[in-house]
């Protein structure tokens, strides 16, 4: 069919002008922040922001990297707590997944439900705000970071709904009749044959630890804890937060504004680069879990 | 019945203890915590602890509901979400359709990718980017309003704009993420019934109009019943980083989670942070079996349980 009908013609201007509109404003938020990031203090306050930066200046830059001890540690604090969290949750999420996955398991459903309810009811912020603080004393605690919503219930369906759909009964039969043990087929089969799920789930998780600042909001006050969000948080909502990140004397000529800016970029640059080599993933988790979890 | 038991047990014991790892996980972090919403019948103090204090029956409840918070909260919580969810519906299903039937693979590809960017950000560096655009002095908004001579407008003091600013960064973190759902659903459909009608003449208007959207409803349907399910749960981590502890805003913008939150931390206030929370899980569970009683009446398939 050579020639298109005037009809798609007629929805094809439509929809790149619907879906181009769209596709800007998701991005070119960002990028303001972005370009006025590289902009000289005076200008943001005399021009305010603007799309084309008036005057170039990479001071609120220098300023964060004279000085980056304190951005420095939350990075290593969070990319810490994302790869070891993202790892041990994968593991025993996918430990439980197999389990409720084995058809000889009499009990499957009644653990699936067990896991499931809790995402009915839970006992609110209060309760579980004590049990941190009270009963596991984990304030101030590097493991509170990783603990705090470590398993997913969903995601631990998710994988269990992978591992249906992608490994057959009668290869774990087959395993068994050579003598594998349990745990054995779950290391040496199901593992290796369920890396697309995993890297799908494995990515949702470890996205959810890069951008917490809520765990650390909640339980932690010891500085050198915090997560890189939750430093970005307290350097844009405190009011002397200049003299914070740079640990010196304010000067008069304090570029304020675009260090607010900079530090956005710093600690959220890593991520926009990113994630386009790694969407495909979360494409693929959406897609596995639109089909029911 | 009990030998049974012990004996699955026996001969899967590898397999169960491979679970134990998570429901210990589940018991202590879930289950425990479900036993602690006895703490909003009790005046908490610090030496008794979650089961310790001594009980004072529903004065907790009555404190809530008198001090004129509940019903303000509730209202909150419910028309934001209720915003939220048929926006971020409408314009999931309007970018699925619309990538699904044009043509151009680059652009849209491209397009998605871009789309996907808001949800990779925190919410923190959402509200960075929030304030750079309206704040007072040199916000975007403001600075394109002085270049036209107009007076600039004070966002942050004024509750009417953030009706309106708060569904549309809902939408704009959530339609990347949502769009890919829908498009994932109309890939799943049968394309054959969309050749045929090409073959007699419908034109790819109608074709949406008349085939499209019309498969497309049962998995709306099911998506939108369990997002009415949540209703009642607060985008807590939006609220927060885009409003904060604004005074001025707060009467608008305040929802259950920001004040079960600020009754916690900021102004420790046990009385009103437990009953607040435990009003809340209870309202959320009989509102997710609702929904769900209407997905299964619906389509048994798609329910939950």
């Amino acid at each position: 069919m050579g020639i298109r009908s005037r009809d798609v013609t007629i929805l094809n201007i439509i929809g790149h002008i619907i879906v181009g509109l769209f596709a800007l404003i998701a991005v070119v938020p960002f990028f303001v922040v972005a370009i006025n990031s590289f902009s000289t203090e005076h200008s943001i306050i005399y021009y305010g922001y603007s799309l084309i930066p008036k005057e170039f200046s990479l001071d609120a830059y220098e300023l964060v990297f004279q000085n980056p001890q304190k951005i420095l540690r939350s990075y290593g604090v969070t990319i810490f707590i994302t790869v070891a969290g993202t790892i041990i949750s994968l593991f025993v999420s996918m430990m439980a997944a197999y389990v409720m996955f084995r058809k000889d398991v009499r009990y499957r459903n009644s653990l699936a439900f067990f896991l499931f309810f809790t995402t009915l009811f839970n006992g609110g912020l209060v309760p579980f705000y004590l049990l941190i603080v009270q009963d596991l004393h984990l304030k101030n605690h590097l493991m509170v970071l990783m603990l705090c919503g470590m398993f997913s219930v969903f995601n631990i369906l998710i994988l269990r709904n992978f591992i249906n759909g992608s490994i057959p009964d009668a290869l774990i039969e087959s395993s068994k009749i050579d003598g594998a043990g349990d745990f054995r087929i779950f290391i040496q089969i199901i593992l290796p044959l369920s890396k697309p799920g995993l890297a799908a789930i494995g990515m949702f998780t470890a996205l959810s630890y890069w951008n917490d600042w809520w765990t650390p909001l909640m339980f932690v006050e010891k500085e050198n804890l915090y997560t890189l969000q939750y430093t970005l948080y307290r350097i844009l909502s405190s009011a002397n937060f200049s003299t914070q990140i740079v640990n010196s004397v304010p000067r008069l000529d304090m570029p304020k504004e675009s260090l607010k800016l900079a530090l956005t970029i710093v600690a959220t640059g890593p991520i926009v680069l990113l994630y386009p080599f790694v969407q495909k993933y979360f494409v693929s988790g959406i897609t596995v879990g639109a089909v029911k979890g | 019945m009990n030998k049974g038991f012990i004996h699955e047990l026996m001969k899967n014991k590898v397999l169960y203890l491979m679970f134990v790892p998570i429901a210990v996980y589940f018991i202590v972090f879930n289950y425990y915590p479900m036993a602690g919403i006895v703490v909003a019948f009790k005046n908490f103090n610090y030496s008794g602890g979650m089961f310790g204090s001594p009980w004072v029956g529903l004065d907790n409840f009555e404190y809530f509901f008198s001090s004129g918070k509940a019903w303000l909260v509730t209202r909150n919580t419910f028309l934001y979400n209720i915003v939220f969810l048929a926006a971020y519906t409408f314009f999931s299903i309007l970018v699925a359709v619309l990538i699904a039937e044009m043509a151009g693979k680059v652009f849209k590809k491209t397009a998605q990718t871009l789309l996907f960017l808001p949800y990779f950000l925190s919410w923190v560096a959402v509200a960075a980017i929030v304030y750079n655009l309206f704040n007072y002095e040199f916000g975007v908004i403001n600075t394109l309003l002085k270049n036209m001579g107009i007076e600039p407008i004070d966002i942050y003091s004024n509750v009417s704009y953030w009706y309106f600013i708060l569904p549309f960064f809902y939408v704009w973190k959530w339609v990347g993420f949502g769009s890919i759902l829908y498009l994932s659903a109309i890939m799943g459909l049968d394309n054959s019934i969309n050749e045929a009608a090409k073959i007699d003449g419908a034109n790819i208007f109608q074709r949406i109009r008349y085939l499209t959207l019309p498969l497309l409803k049962p998995t709306t349907i099911i998506l939108v019943l369990l997002g009415i399910g949540r209703i009642m749960r607060g985008e807590f981590d939006m609220f927060y980083q885009l409003i904060g502890n604004n005074g001025i805003l707060m009467d608008g913008t305040d929802i259950i989670d920001t004040l079960v939150f600020r009754s916690l931390v900021l102004s420790p206030d046990f009385g009103m942070a437990s009953a607040g929370g435990l009003y809340q899980s209870v309202l959320c569970f009989v509102i997710i079996l609702l929904a769900n009683g209407l997905v299964k009446k619906y389509d048994r398939d798609h329910a939950l349980f």
